[in-house]
């Protein structure tokens, strides 16, 4: 009589205490996130609602440098699956679309205008082309990129992924998820594929 | 007088040197190595810091803080900015601290706020409504802060960081500076996580590391030639976060006064150059 009714309690106890920790770990903010919150506010197109963090974020927060390699091979594998690839297969579009997105640093900020296009401002972090000397270092170099990779279905599959979704090819990279955060429409990215790819883009000269 | 013919030199070498700059990167074109550039950056650097318009920020702020201003027509000469009632001398270099009076972690702007409001009487939305000047609307607090950052040049930063409340305000500065979000993912270590980064051709200081974190910190405020306005470090830290695609750093918030206490101490030992001149 005495074992199922001490079970049961047991049990209920269990079930107390996992539901708290549930909680506990999923809408207790810390102190810095309830500070943040209120120390920003609303403007223009950039909301307060910017300062939630997806699981992504809140891990590369929490791990900035070294992680364990079950975080790393975590944040890869949840991106991976949220890449969208093209209905039409087809994962090229206009190198020189591409060059003018690469070069426009527009988008997003609250200064930006909503209803104009963001660039994907590839130059602030990459080398792309020989012409364009002013280019940061954040990224690595990408002049002949294709050149060193070739056009191939693999290749172009890769770079329009990488570009879709980086965190999927490299867990807390810098570089931010152009297609998955909808900073660039999925022909954008086709153009920037095609600047890193077509063998007449500046890029492979 | 002397204020104004130094602001026209200043004008003057800011267009040669833009010149020098230019012809500099159009010869290295046709190579890949930007090292020519970076170093005729850093002379054109030089050339400006010769004839600094900040001085007349710097002038504008004396003035400010010796006029008698405010309902209450008091001036601020007996505004504790750090050191004490009307100490001006070294102050910046203790900032931030905590203050007992508002029982809070103030920076220097906000403690300005603060004097404003308690000292002179002021509305304190009225105090804090125009941070960031414009040519047609020259902010108070900013000329202040040039007067009161220049009474510190030259000496080295010194934040205590002891008190309990400083304690915290640091660990969220921290955990602020680490914080990555937005739709670019983007947090202040993206920028300022590593050595010798550049975006485009401009230098992004480490922060995470004692000695370029010291350079950077100890440079503001800075008059900016592409603005031609003073800038205070709250206006650094609003203007990153732009960068950084989030919401409005809102003016002397307890989150921007702790970015600045993690920034401000791990700069101690630093020696403040402010008010600079950048580009």
């Amino acid at each position: 009589m005495k074992m199922p009714y001490f079970a049961s309690s047991l049990f209920a106890i269990i079930a107390i205490f996992s539901q708290t920790c549930a909680v506990a770990e999923t809408a207790k903010p810390t102190q810095a996130e309830i500070v943040m919150k209120a120390s920003f506010k609303d403007r223009g197109q950039a909301k307060v609602d910017r300062l939630i963090q997806d699981e992504t974020q809140r891990l590369c927060s929490q791990y900035p440098d070294k992680r364990p390699k079950e975080i790393t091979g975590k944040i890869e594998a949840l991106n991976m699956k949220l890449v969208k690839y093209p209905a039409d297969g087809k994962m090229l579009g206009d190198w020189n679309e591409g060059e003018k997105i690469a070069q426009s640093g527009v988008g997003k900020q609250f200064s930006d205008n909503a209803a104009q296009p963001a660039g994907g401002n590839c130059y602030a972090c990459h080398q792309l082309t020989r012409q364009e000397i002013s280019f940061g270092n954040i990224g690595p170099s990408l002049y002949h990129y294709g050149k060193l990779r070739g056009n191939t279905e693999a290749s172009q599959k890769y770079t329009f992924g990488k570009i879709y979704n980086a965190e999927a090819y490299s867990a807390c990279t810098n570089m931010p998820r152009f297609g998955h955060n909808g900073i660039l429409t999925e022909d954008q990215i086709k153009h920037l594929t095609a600047l890193l790819l077509d063998s007449n883009s500046p890029v492979n000269q | 007088m002397q204020h104004i013919k130094r602001a026209t030199f200043a004008a003057a070498v800011f267009v040669a040197s833009l010149t020098g700059a230019l012809v500099a990167s159009t010869s290295s074109a046709q190579s890949t190595n930007g090292d020519a550039t970076v170093k005729e950056i850093e002379k054109y650097r030089q050339a400006l810091s010769d004839g600094n318009p900040a001085e007349l920020w710097e002038a504008r702020g004396e003035d400010l803080w010796k006029q008698k201003r405010g309902p209450n027509k008091v001036s601020f000469e007996q505004c504790d900015i750090g050191l004490g009632p009307g100490k001006v001398k070294g102050a910046y270099a203790v900032l931030p601290k905590y203050f007992a009076d508002t029982d809070k972690v103030e920076d220097l702007e906000s403690r300005l706020v603060t004097c404003m409001v308690m000292l002179q009487g002021h509305n304190y939305e009225a105090a804090r409504k125009n941070p960031f000047g414009s040519p047609e609307r020259k902010s108070d607090i900013e000329a202040l802060v040039a007067y009161v950052t220049a009474e510190a040049r030259g000496m080295k930063m010194n934040v205590a960081g002891n008190h309990p409340k400083e304690k915290e305000a640091y660990d969220i500065g921290k955990a602020m500076f680490f914080h990555r979000g937005g739709p670019h993912d983007f947090g202040c270590v993206t920028c300022h996580g590593a050595d010798n980064q550049r975006i485009r051709l401009q230098d992004l200081p480490n922060l995470t590391r004692k000695e370029p974190a010291q350079r950077a910190y100890t440079s503001w405020p800075a008059y900016r030639v592409s603005q031609g306005e003073l800038r205070s470090f709250q206006w650094r830290l609003f203007d990153c976060f732009r960068q950084q695609r989030f919401p409005e750093l809102e003016f002397t918030s307890q989150g921007s006064i702790a970015l600045t206490m993690y920034l401000a101490k791990n700069a101690n030992g630093g020696v403040l150059s402010a008010p600079s001149i950048k580009r």
